[in-house]
């Protein structure tokens, strides 16, 4: 009897790390797909910024999490309703590498979550300020299955506790159905403007301690329906 | 043995396939909605920030006491009408249910404008943009821009206003509020008339 239970609790244990192993390496998994903006043949603003906490304005979370939050001073999204959320306030920069704004990031993480689809989801939004040009609102959903598999978790195998390399992957996989994220626009220059974005990271290193080391967001912003098109310097090229 | 070891395999397959699949990973704390119904239709809801207790961030050039302490505000001419600020938000029952951005822009070109985006995690985000003058001498009026999730079908108006705390037996009472009135009506998309056909 003894002897069967063992033998059921070693299967099972086998069985939890094949299932284990198939969805960690599902073939069919998210993968990398080209942007959908990368073949526009419409006008394009490119933004980017540092997704490092300490190149930020401001970064905060529940203050329990692997990256802290920074100032120190902060406050703490401790109370249990923001418990999930981060928020990033940063500068974002033009095409050539210019201040052109700030940008405030909150992310939650989504109950759409399904890690049997390789999908490690976050719903996330922007609220772009570019002074003299106007603001505008991106909201998304973003998966970050492939970050995770790719990147943290190769950090926790790794004996330094660390990931270095090149790593590159557009996060954004909708609301819109070619996985953009949908663009409405506030006042000035962009009153009026909805239309379709894509936010890619660029990593090239990570910390088991402290999160991303060395670590570029980029917002690639369609313009559509906008009468006037003077935005020179934001404009990729 | 053989066969119960081969049981156990794929029990254990299975069961982690299903826990994977039917166990949620992700589950956020929800606040019940304090919603009143608007006489004319739609809804109301009422949210706060206490001040200066729920604010999280000032972001304006030339700070005397910059929050938080460290903050690096960008400089430059660019940025001199640009102030950002971050708070908490509460509901009507003083619960923290999310957290918002409020940003004032100076522009000789374009106007002068004030936005909030509010993002409550369990529900959605709502984006607003309204004039810097006030209707009554009290109330700025905004329009809803954009939703996500809950708000994503909404259209409607929101007022924001400061109302100062007149308690001084308190002590450490916030100096007072803001105070951000929703009226949102919801439009019918063609899936909820075929849901309820």
């Amino acid at each position: 009897m003894i002897r069967h239970l063992a033998a059921l609790f070693i299967g099972l244990l086998l069985g939890a790390f094949v299932a284990s192993a198939l969805l960690y390496y599902n073939p069919l998994a998210a993968r990398n797909s080209l942007s959908p903006l990368s073949v526009s043949d419409q006008e394009i603003i490119s933004l980017g910024y540092s997704a490092v906490a300490e190149d930020a304005i401001v970064y905060t979370n529940d203050g329990e999490s692997t990256v802290h939050p920074y100032p120190v001073k902060v406050q703490q999204l401790w109370e249990a309703p923001i418990r999930r959320t981060e928020v990033l306030v940063t500068v974002l920069s033009d095409s050539r590498n210019n201040a052109a704004g700030v940008g405030i990031k909150f992310m939650s993480d989504s109950e759409q979550t399904r890690i049997i689809n390789g999908e490690a989801l976050v719903d996330s939004v922007w609220h772009i300020l570019l002074p003299r040009r106007g603001s505008l609102f991106v909201s998304q959903t973003e998966n970050y299955w492939n970050f995770l598999r790719q990147i943290v978790v190769p950090a926790h195998w790794s004996s330094g506790d660390s990931w270095k390399g090149s790593w590159h992957g557009n996060t954004t996989v909708g609301p819109g159905a070619l996985g953009t994220a949908r663009v409405t626009g506030g006042y000035g220059e962009y009153a009026g403007l909805d239309s379709e974005a894509v936010e890619a990271i660029s990593a090239r290193a990570y910390s088991v301690a402290a999160g991303p080391v060395a670590m570029e967001g980029r917002l690639t912003i369609e313009v559509v329906g906008r009468a006037d098109s003077q935005s020179a310097g934001l404009n990729a090229e | 043995m053989v066969k119960t070891l081969i049981f156990g395999f794929l029990l254990g397959i299975v069961g982690t396939i299903a826990a994977v699949y039917y166990l949620p990973v992700v589950d956020q704390y929800r606040e019940s909605s304090i919603i009143a119904v608007a006489p004319n239709g739609g809804n109301t809801e009422s949210f706060y920030m206490n001040i200066p207790t729920d604010r999280i961030m000032v972001g304006a050039p030339n700070q005397a006491e910059p929050l938080p302490p460290g903050i690096e505000w960008p400089v430059g001419e660019a940025f001199s009408g640009l102030r950002a600020e971050l708070f908490k938000v509460r509901n009507s029952d003083e619960t923290v249910i999310g957290v918002a951005s409020r940003a004032a822009s100076e522009s000789e070109e374009f106007g002068d404008s004030i936005e909030w985006v509010v993002h409550l995690p369990a529900r959605g985000t709502f984006y607003i943009s309204m004039p810097p003058e006030s209707v009554d001498g009290v109330h700025r009026v905004g329009i809803l821009r954009a939703g996500t999730r809950e708000f994503g079908p909404m259209h409607g108006r929101v007022s924001e206003r400061w109302v100062a705390n007149t308690d001084d037996d308190e002590e450490d009472a916030p100096d007072g509020r803001i105070e951000l009135v929703t009226s949102f009506v919801g439009e019918f998309a063609d899936d909820m008339l075929e849901e309820t056909s």
